[in-house]
């Protein structure tokens, strides 16, 4: 399949888990991505993977919280590709703290990345997509974000603006032919959710009516689908990706 | 083109305007210039210049006078 082919694409974190899996999955549909990861050498990995696909893989190291970074990012896109078709932004950190242990320091870096530098990107990459009247945006939010968690005050509420942005955005982009869209992912099989701890994930899967985690490569799926001519009349929209798990 | 000319025509092809309109042109003055076609405009001029703007001149961009006055911050001397 090649449903993305002659695409070019951005995905952030991209050095592992769902990030990893879109930009590979992106990749072998045809598309050209440029991974980003805030550590160089991290994508190595990721580029050998993909070494066959009909696509590839450049990659771009910055942190997506350093703004000119980004803008540098997007600046040689455009000098080099011309157009951006598709933004996966998909960075995200998530620790977790009752309420009583919220530490006000860590909420503000956790809306930096999870929610301003989305916001940035956003502009960025609409900038681009504007002029060539199409494009498709799409925000990793979670399954948090719509039903809230226990120990996950900031996690959640910075999901929830992560939604609320890409329904606004789809609202004010669309008449620029734009598409943005959110997958709001359940519990997915990947190192920063195993960092619960065993205990805790064989816990937590009885809470999952599929009775299992989810795989980034499901995730991917449906970065796939919203990024896709497939979705061409799809917009504002948050697809869970979640097995029916209670939250 | 000289610089001048660059500029006038990023305004007349990003709004879809003509050259007679662009003197005293005001963000949001005419249908085109909304925030769809804002957006055209910078990417417009980016283009012409081979810049990038910082978001917070993006914002003050509001007028075809104040382009002028702002891309002088990039040694865009018009």
């Amino acid at each position: 399949m090649d449903l993305l082919k002659g695409k070019i694409a951005l995905v952030t974190g991209a050095s592992r888990g769902i990030g990893n899996a879109i930009a590979e999955l992106f990749a072998q549909n045809g598309a050209s991505v440029y991974a980003n990861a805030r550590k160089i050498g991290s994508l190595d990995s990721l580029l050998a993977k993909c070494e066959n696909s009909s696509g590839r893989i450049m990659p771009l190291y910055f942190d997506v919280t350093d703004a000119a970074a980004a803008k540098q990012a997007v600046m040689r896109i455009k000098k080099e590709s011309g157009r951006l078709d598709c933004l996966v932004n998909n960075a995200g950190i998530m620790p977790d703290a009752l309420i009583g242990m919220i530490d006000q320091k860590v909420a503000r870096e956790v809306f930096e990345v999870n929610v301003f530098a989305v916001m940035e990107l956003i502009q960025l990459a609409a900038r681009v997509m504007v002029r060539q009247k199409s494009g498709s945006i799409i925000n990793l939010a979670s399954i948090v974000g719509v039903n809230g968690n226990k120990g996950q005050l900031v996690y959640s509420a910075s999901k929830g603006a992560v939604i609320a942005m890409t329904k606004t955005a789809a609202k004010e982009l669309a008449p620029a032919g734009i598409r943005v869209n959110a997958i709001a992912p359940g519990m997915i099989d990947t190192d920063l959710f195993r960092s619960v701890g065993a205990e805790k994930v064989s816990g937590l899967l009885r809470n999952i009516g599929l009775g299992r985690l989810g795989k980034p490569s499901e995730i991917a799926n449906a970065a796939l689908f919203l990024a896709s001519d497939m979705a061409s009349y799809v917009t504002g929209q948050i697809l869970g990706a979640d097995g029916a798990a209670l939250v | 083109m000289n610089h001048s000319e660059k500029y006038e025509a990023a305004f007349v092809s990003a709004l879809g305007i003509s050259k007679d309109d662009l003197p005293g042109l005001q963000y949001q003055g005419v249908a085109a210039w909304d925030s769809i076609g804002h957006m055209q405009l910078i990417f417009a001029l980016e283009e012409a210049f081979g810049i990038m703007l910082d978001t917070s001149d993006i914002i003050d961009l509001s007028s075809f006078e104040k382009g002028k006055e702002l891309l002088r911050k990039y040694d865009v001397e018009l």
